[in-house]
């Protein structure tokens, strides 16, 4: 009974570490479909992370906050697609400087909150749950967000595949140019892209500080907007695959400090490269097969695009 | 408006548009202090000003600049290949471990040669960490944005488990540090008094050294081709895997350089934090320097002072350290959003409108 | 009563920069009509249908549509109107399928399966088989110049602009594309056909315009006006016989390439099977092909790009060398002009002295890799002198000179390595008469020096008057050489297909 409920909660805990990681994916997915590289996940999350917090705490409701989130993502990528899109400045270069940005920002801004403890989220749904059977109260856990991150992907990859934006957005990573002389706005296009990534970040960042700690610490995404873009590769641009990639890791980061559960001695700095060491890992594994990866990458991924006129 | 791409890039523009990204960086700064209900100009003031009012201050400032410089030129040159090495953090860190474990392990031994072998260590101990990004990119084709990152994640780790397991200071009180190195294997200090050492002359003569690579030899011309133009190299046959060992050895090598002439300079000890975040400053410094090795050593100077000013908001304003990252944030955004006018005429109205009007005429 | 015309263009211009590329332009297509529109590479044909097609907006002048006058703002407008163009550069998504990129150039919302029944049926129709379910990326060349067709044709269009459609087709495929494009002028369709070819003109059109230098020079009937008048109203002056100086009777071979095989690189590559040929001293050797028949791939495995399995693949003046890279084999006496020019062949943002030096790093201009820019500046006059490039000095940037004199200074700098075999890649692709004579006349100049010169080219016409000896390239596999003199162009375009002619 004991190891029926031991499983249920590593289970709980691997995907409630995986839904960040496939929450700000999807977003990057999308957004590389689109022809659009945006290293700044990181630096989105941490902002969302942060206004999130400061939201929920000065409002009280962490729907606002969730909201506050993403509405922060989404500036931060308007920043960059401004950068990218319409200046023409390199993607790579405005990436970096959104991350170090976000970085800055969600310290200086987040100082009065540091370590404010809140009330989680999946606690603030269902606050009374000490008589519970520990199964249930494992499986309540599972908070919305986790829902949402399970179902998204789904939705993504039939958005993708089936709708007629989906084949837009799939048109205009593939090649800016075709799609200019087709009549298609490329620049609204992955404009749009750009801001639902960045929406889904801040949103990955706000589920960090509302429900999976819950708090704010600065710098407290830990590289998981970097691992999240690993995740992208990894799945070769596919939702599902991401899905299960990120799920892979949550299960990698919890077995970590399940480790030290079971008595095995490890020092935790060691633990915590643990992610890190995985990460390159997968990609090592995926990035051998290059003839691969040349298929399913965006072509126009990275790629700048000057309409003539 | 409208943006006409000019037949080449504009000189002019290319030395004003980090001129203009800081006042704009400036301004928003003054619009942030504001918000956070602090005077902007007294603000301003403790950054830009104040910290260059006494020698000290300036001290200061060449011992800040110094790890941003070294690290800025080998994140520059692999710009120019198009090898972003974004890990020079962990390379720094790798840098100070190795050099600081030498210095370690010499223990009390005088002699010259102490001084040297801790160097060497630094420089190999971040080359090394840049080295397993090349061989991953090389070998399985794992792009080094991501895995030179990962590897800074592991390296800040590493060296905390270091400080706190194997080279913990036995009679440290349980501190997370180890022992403090023994004067043979520190770096002498330039000026008396003041905290600057012989590693800010490194950095000065790194500039040069950096310059003539680019820019007289075939190794950085070859460089300069990959990454400009890949097919054009393939075709040359200069090869692009070459291009990305050269530039992750050499800018892991300046990187753990700057990493152990830290430690061995004004730290003196291994501690968890050694690094404000240089490495990822430094990307800031390249791209303001325009990649240049001369315009990198005023950008370096100018982040010094953001840190220094940084410093002085949080003694007086109480400000978070984090200031110097949204200002620094800032700077890089205006920038590449002021670089456009370096590739681009911005024209208004123009050719479109003459065109209704005469289509109707 | 007649119709009213189709199409009337009247005074368009349209300025890049300081140049003119459209200068008052007039224009009239009528309903059914086949109309040529006839011009040297830079005559401005491209940007008059980009403005036709809604592309780029002219800067002054006036378009009218069956009677009615109208401004064209974007290729949706265009197509509103019934205006189809087929690029010469397709613009296809590689990895789309043949329907949704159908379905993303027609802008309905029409569902898939539907769509794919229709495509089904106008491809029967007007004999375009393809399959509306296969990527792209699987097909030919002339398959997907089909698809374009068939996007076209299934917005019922009334004007149909095609853009020299037979550069990727073999002949026998340009015969049904001529029959196909009959039967569309026949049911009312207006057809505007741009091309540089006069055969295929006078065999295919009602009517002709003909442009230089931006501006309309003449209008004629193709069918009873002559080639050689046309090319002289084209060109502006009557078109010199090309001069093929004696030469000695081919050496020894200087590059022998022996059963080599190369797996593809990339996913729309294609492999190489068995290759063999030998090129001799003082002869110039052609091969033809559709593109994407390996013509990358084989340029890459003898320039040293791509290594081969075995080192007796390729040798260079009788040294093995195919395991040998670019540059040892740039010693053994290989020069090579590839196909594309800036990005390859030379970097846009580097000067000519800079690009001077992508294959000339000799030990007098990099004596222990330190670069020697005296040496190098020299070269890259001399160069600019001998070929009458036209550029800002040695200083100017790559990026800054036009293709044709892009690509005088690439073969300059070639032949300025003193080669004992020089492979040229297209070397006219894109450049205007005059400097195609320029470049033919060197490489004839050249080949009467003892050095061997293989040209890779899709232009039949090319290949039929430079080169003594020509090999097709079909699906990786390279057919062998035969004189000039002994072949025809129906038995290569055969080959080209893949058909051995008997």
């Amino acid at each position: 009974m004991d190891d029926g409920v031991m499983l249920v909660a590593l289970l709980v805990a691997t995907l409630r570490a995986a839904a960040p990681l496939i929450l700000a994916g999807l977003g990057e997915l999308v957004c590389e479909r689109a022809g659009v590289l945006n290293l700044g996940v990181e630096g989105m999350m941490l902002v969302g992370a942060v206004v999130g917090f400061a939201a929920s705490v000065t409002t009280g409701s962490p729907v606002l906050g969730l909201l506050a989130a993403m509405a922060a993502g989404a500036a931060m990528a308007a920043v960059f697609a401004v950068l990218t899109l319409r200046l023409h400045a390199n993607q790579v270069a405005s990436g970096l400087a959104l991350t170090i940005f976000g970085i800055g920002f969600s310290a200086l801004f987040g100082a009065p909150y540091q370590s404010h403890p809140i009330t989680g989220l999946a606690t603030l749904i269902f606050p009374n749950l000490s008589g519970a059977h520990p199964l249930l109260q494992q499986l309540l856990l599972v908070d919305p967000l986790v829902w949402l991150a399970l179902a998204a992907p789904f939705a993504v990859a039939r958005f993708l595949a089936r709708s007629r934006a989906g084949l837009l957005l799939r048109a205009v990573g593939e090649s800016a140019e075709v799609a200019h002389a087709f009549g298609y706005k490329v620049v609204r296009i992955r404009g749009f892209a750009v801001l639902f990534g960045g929406a889904m970040a801040g949103l990955a960042g706000a589920y960090l500080s509302l429900a999976y700690t819950p708090m704010w610490t600065e710098n407290m995404v830990a590289g998981r907007g970097w691992i999240a873009l690993a995740l992208v590769v990894f799945s070769t641009w596919k939702p599902l695959l991401l899905a299960a990639g990120a799920i892979l890791f949550g299960f990698v980061t919890i077995a970590g400090f399940q480790a030290e559960a079971w008595g095995i001695p490890v020092a935790p700095n060691l633990l915590a490269t643990l992610p890190y060491a995985a990460t390159i890992l997968v990609l090592v594994l995926i990035s051998r097969d290059t003839l691969r990866l040349k298929l399913n990458a965006p072509a126009a991924l990275g790629k700048p695009f000057h309409p003539a006129g | 408006m409208r943006l006409e791409r000019r037949a080449s890039a504009s000189r002019v523009m290319a030395v004003l548009a980090p001129v203009l990204a800081l006042v704009c960086a400036a301004a928003g700064a003054a619009v942030l202090f504001a918000l956070l209900g602090r005077d902007p100009v007294s603000c301003l003031h403790t950054l830009f000003v104040a910290p260059l009012e006494d020698a000290n201050g300036w001290s200061e400032l060449a011992l800040k600049a110094t790890p941003l410089l070294l690290c800025a030129l080998g994140i520059a040159v692999g710009v120019q290949a198009n090898v972003w090495n974004i890990g020079a953090e962990g390379q720094f860190t790798m840098g100070a471990i190795a050099g600081g474990a030498v210095a370690l392990w010499l223990g009390p031994t005088e002699g010259w040669f102490v001084l040297p072998l801790v160097l060497m260590a630094g420089v190999l101990g971040g080359a090394a960490w840049g080295g397993v990004a090349a061989f991953l990119r090389t070998r399985f084709n794992a792009h080094e944005i991501l895995v030179t990152l990962m590897l800074s994640y592991i390296a800040v780790q590493v060296l905390g488990w270091l400080v706190r397991g194997p080279m913990q200071d036995p009679e440290g009180f349980n501190f997370p540090q180890t022992r403090q190195f023994e004067a043979a294997a520190m770096l002498p200090v330039l000026l008396e008094g003041s905290r600057v050492t012989v590693a800010a002359v490194f950095a000065l003569v790194a500039v040069p050294l950096a310059a003539l690579l680019l820019g007289r030899t075939m190794a950085g011309y070859r460089i300069r081709v990959v990454g400009l133009a890949p097919g054009a190299a393939r075709y040359a046959g200069f090869s692009e895997n070459g291009a990305v060992w050269v530039c992750l050895l050499l800018s892991g090598g300046l990187a753990g350089l700057a990493g152990v002439c830290e430690v061995a300079g004004p730290i003196g000890q291994l501690t968890p934090s050694i690094s404000p975040g240089y490495g990822f400053a430094a990307i800031i410094v390249a791209f303001l320097g325009r990649l240049s090795p001369v315009g990198m050593l005023f950008a370096a100077v100018l982040m010094a002072l953001l840190y220094l000013g940084a410093e002085g908001l949080q003694i007086t304003q109480q400000l978070p350290l984090a200031a110097a990252g949204v200002i620094q944030g800032m700077l890089l955004l205006f920038l590449l959003g002021a670089d456009v006018l370096t590739l681009y005429r911005v024209r208004f109205g123009g050719v479109r409108a003459h065109a209704k009007a005469s289509s109707h005429g | 009563m007649a119709l009213p015309p189709r199409l009337v263009l009247r005074g368009i211009g349209k300025s890049y920069g300081g140049t003119r590329a459209n200068d008052g332009i007039d224009l009239t297509v009528m309903q059914g009509e086949i109309h040529a529109l006839l011009g040297e590479n830079g005559a401005g044909k491209s940007t008059l249908v980009k403005i036709i097609y809604g592309v780029v907006q002219p800067d002054a002048g006036s378009l009218e549509w069956e009677g009615k006058a109208v401004t064209i703002p974007d290729p949706n407008a265009a197509r509103r109107l019934g205006i189809g163009m087929v690029f010469q550069h397709f613009s296809l998504f590689e990895t789309l399928t043949v329907a949704e990129n159908i379905a993303l150039g027609l802008g309905t919302d029409e569902p898939l399966a539907a769509l794919s029944a229709r495509i089904s049926a106008t491809a029967a129709r007007y004999g375009l088989a393809v399959d509306p379910r296969v990527h792209v990326h699987h097909l030919s060349v002339g398959e997907r110049q089909r698809v374009e067709i068939l996007r076209c044709l299934l917005q019922e269009p009334r004007l149909l602009i095609m853009d020299e459609p037979t550069s990727v087709l073999t002949p026998q495929e340009a015969e049904g594309l001529f029959a196909m494009l009959r039967r569309l002028a026949a049911e009312g369709c207006s057809v505007l056909y741009i091309s540089h070819k006069l055969a295929e003109i006078r065999a295919l059109c009602d009517q002709a315009t003909v442009l230089r230098a931006g501006r309309v020079v003449a209008a004629c009937d193709p069918r009873v006006t002559p080639a050689a008048a046309m090319a002289e109203l084209m060109i502006g002056q009557a078109m010199a016989a090309p001069v093929r100086p004696a030469r000695p009777a081919a050496g020894d071979a200087v590059l022998a390439v022996m059963g080599l095989s190369l797996a593809a690189d990339s996913p729309f590559g294609t492999a190489l099977r068995a290759i063999g040929f030998t090129l001799r001293a003082g002869e110039i050797l052609g091969i033809g092909g559709v593109a994407g028949n390996g013509q990358k791939e084989l340029l890459a495995a003898i320039s040293g790009e791509r290594r081969a399995g075995e080192n007796g693949a390729v040798a260079i003046a009788g040294v093995a060398c195919g395991q040998a890279g670019a540059s040892a084999r740039r010693r053994l006496g290989l020069a090579v002009v590839p196909e594309e020019r800036l990005g390859r062949g030379a970097v846009a943002e580097l000067s000519l002295t800079e690009n001077a030096l992508l294959t000339g790093a000799t030990r007098e201009v990099a004596r222990h890799g330190v670069i020697r820019f005296a040496p190098l500046r020299r070269f890259a006059r001399g160069v600019i002198e001998s070929f009458r490039v036209v550029a800002a000095g040695s200083e100017a940037l790559a990026g800054s000179l036009s293709g044709g004199n892009m690509q005088k200074f690439i073969i300059g700098r070639e032949m300025g390595h003193a080669p004992l075999v020089l492979v040229a890649a297209h070397p006219t692709w894109g450049v205007d008469v005059g400097a195609a004579q320029a470049i033919h006349d060197a490489l004839h100049a050249l080949a009467a020096d003892g050095v061997g010169v293989l040209i890779i080219s899709e232009d039949l016409d090319e290949i039929f008057s430079v080169c003594d000896r020509i090999a097709v390239l079909h699906g990786g596999h390279l057919s062998a050489p035969v004189a000039v003199g002994e072949t025809s162009v129906e038995a290569v375009g055969l080959l080209m297909g893949g058909l051995d002619a008997a």
